[in-house]
């Protein structure tokens, strides 16, 4: 601005060129951005059909409904994908409450002094920390201490601690981005705290937790390393207890303490084969967890676009 | 539950009376829970898949690996224990610390394959002592081209893959080889996945590799399997015959389960298990690349796991026994 007013432009050619100038810049940067965007997407896709069509041959109910075998042609993912399904569920329902629940803790109710950027600098740290060192945790912690056992429990309770910083941060930056106004109005027609948080803060920031929520179990879908460390199996051709029963009280938690087996240990079993047609299991079964993810990420596009929708500041 | 059974009969009768009640019900098993090797794991789950399909009983098998098994199954986790390595010393320690004393039983071998290119000409047959020169960790970074090998083979870089430390595999390898265990020069390509092996070998015209023969019988488009001097001087090709007719040695290795012998002896599910696993062990083992014992064979390790004989029979590390010998060897500790 100083700029300009110490030196006007009078001449309008010039004034035409910086903007031609401009135009350029802009049209060199959305072309980078393209083209990166343009690469990953293609990588991709290239990676996923190839996974696709490697698989392809198994693709079938029988796939689903089958139990892992040593003939390859017969074995299938029955008690891969419910063990994955739990498992998340019990992920689901501890990491994302306490996520929320630390994220607003911290943006809304900490105090901001040395301890809460002590907690503010490990959390940060904790969402790069390497997944297995989570499973040697789990293994001393909730295995062997608390004597979960290699259980559900256990590896949801795993998964739940690798998701927990990426709640945490994402709900932060959710609740950061709300603008002042907001919540300056709510508090200016007499709302308490909590009534701001749970009526204002907490539904606006509703966008970005999902992404962060949903970040999270597609990074806990498709682990192995920990899970294998709690003491997951690899063959299970059985299904743990129906957590809805016929009788009263209707649910139980038998299935917690089950043995299990996921998704990814069974690619990773198939993989490692000498036999060419466990390989097209692999192929099929990383093909299967792809569009799992793809499907988790769809629904929370879906859901944050009718949220958003919602919102009318 | 078991503690309202527990005092229910503990009010009738005396504490000893009571004990004798509730041992049994503590000792007997829902779900057979194993560990263990990789190696052993596709013999298992065969076992385990059909046994599960005829009796009912519930069976599991993890992939921990063979030490990462007997860790669990020393701490009394698991009651059947994966392994493709006798147990070691120092297992045997922490199996005695917590009370739990162990059954060795054999159930196949598996023949360790040496591969080279298809392009390679010229090395069709080797000796261990070859071997030996181009692995020990004398060589590392001095025996780098085939013609140092053996006078008379051609100036091609040598280029060497084989399995990582954490693998049964390789302790066998170097145990037979090297005649030292996990004594092996530092440079050379090691993965887990036997796989990425064939490939390396595969891609490489002066590569050589080792891993189980079921990676090689997949792959013979792909590779060269080579034939190995025994100690009787011939040179034997890889195959299932020459492994279960004793030629191919020393290469050839077994395969074992260990069973905790309290739960082996008291339990029926796990008699009904084993005597089921030493019955099917050859036909399932044959068809997932392993090479199985003789039915003679088989019926001498079922009498010696009726005797139920506990301990191991490699007090020291021992290199291409016979089922017979280490059968021997374990009743004679």
């Amino acid at each position: 601005m100083a700029v300009n007013q110490a030196k006007p432009i009078k001449d309008l050619g010039e004034v035409r060129k910086l903007i031609k100038e401009h135009k350029r810049n802009d049209f060199i940067f959305a072309a980078v951005g393209m083209f990166v965007i343009a690469s990953l997407t293609i990588t991709l896709v290239i990676l996923f059909l190839d996974l696709f069509f490697d698989g392809y041959p198994r693709f079938g109910i029988d796939f689903f409904t089958s139990y892992p075998s040593r003939k390859a042609i017969q074995a299938g993912i029955l008690s891969a994908w419910v063990g994955s399904s739990l498992v998340l569920l019990v992920t689901f329902l501890v990491a994302v409450p306490l996520g929320i629940a630390a994220g607003v803790y911290l943006e809304e109710y900490a105090k901001k002094n040395w301890l809460s950027d002590l907690i503010e600098i490990n959390v940060s740290n904790l969402a790069g920390v390497p997944s297995i060192i989570y499973g040697l945790l789990a293994l001393g912690l909730f295995v062997y201490s608390f004597d979960l056992g290699q259980s559900i429990l256990t590896a949801g309770l795993t998964l739940a601690l690798l998701m927990l910083p990426i709640v945490i941060v994402s709900t932060r930056e959710a609740i950061r981005a709300i603008p002042v106004h907001i919540r300056e109005a709510a508090f200016a027609v007499g709302a308490t705290k909590w009534q701001v948080v749970l009526n204002h803060v907490i539904p606006y920031s509703y966008g970005g937790i999902l992404t962060g929520v949903i970040i999270g179990m597609a990074r806990a879908i498709g682990e192995t390393a920990p899970v294998i460390t709690i003491g997951a199996l690899t063959f299970i051709a059985f299904l743990p207890p129906s957590p809805v029963g016929a009788e009263i009280p209707f649910v139980n938690f038998d299935w917690l303490e089950s043995g299990f087996t996921v998704l990814p240990i069974q690619m990773f079993n198939w993989i490692s084969r000498p036999q060419y047609e466990f390989h097209v299991n692999a192929a099929a079964v990383g093909a299967v967890i792809i569009i799992l993810t793809a499907i988790m990420n769809g629904f929370a596009i879906k859901l944050r676009y009718n949220v958003r929708k919602k919102i009318k500041w | 539950m078991k503690y309202s059974k527990f005092t229910a009969w503990g009010l009738g009768a005396t504490l000893a009376t009571a004990f004798t009640f509730t041992a049994p019900a503590q000792a007997a098993v829902d779900i057979i829970e194993i560990d263990g090797s990789s190696t052993v794991y596709p013999i298992t789950e065969a076992i385990a898949e059909e046994f599960q399909k005829e009796t009912g009983i519930k069976v599991t098998v993890g992939v921990s690996g063979t030490g990462g098994g007997f860790k669990k199954f020393c701490r009394g986790d698991t009651v059947i224990s994966d392994a493709s390595r006798p147990i070691k010393a120092k297992e045997i320690q922490k199996c005695e610390e917590a009370g739990i004393s162990f059954i060795e039983i054999p159930v196949a071998f598996d023949a360790l394959t040496v591969v080279v290119n298809p392009s390679n000409d010229w090395a069709k047959e080797l000796s261990p002592e070859e071997l030996k020169k181009m692995w020990e960790p004398a060589a590392q970074g001095k025996i780098t081209n085939w013609n140092q090998v053996r006078p008379g083979f051609p100036d091609v870089p040598l280029k060497l893959y084989g399995p990582g430390a954490d693998s049964g595999t390789f302790d066998y390898f170097t145990e037979a080889i090297i005649e030292e265990s996990k004594a092996i020069r530092g440079d050379f390509t090691a993965s887990e996945d036997d796989n990425i092996l064939v490939q390396g070998v595969a891609g490489d015209k002066g590569g050589i590799g080792y891993f189980g023969l079921a990676y090689y019988e997949e792959n013979k488009d792909k590779l060269t399997g080579v034939k190995i001097k025994n100690a009787q001087g011939e040179f034997i090709a890889p195959s299932l015959e020459n492994a279960a007719n004793g030629k191919y040695n020393p290469l050839s290795r077994p395969l074992f389960i260990y069973l905790n012998a309290t739960k082996a002896a008291f339990d029926p599910k796990i008699k009904k298990f084993v005597e089921f696993y030493l019955k099917h062990a050859g036909k399932m083992s044959a068809e997932v690349g392993y090479v199985p014992f003789s039915d003679k064979e088989y019926a001498a390790i079922l009498n010696h796991y009726k005797t139920l004989k506990t301990g191991t029979a490699f007090k020291k590390p021992a290199i291409g026994l016979s089922v017979h010998e280490i059968l021997s060897l374990s009743a004679a500790n």
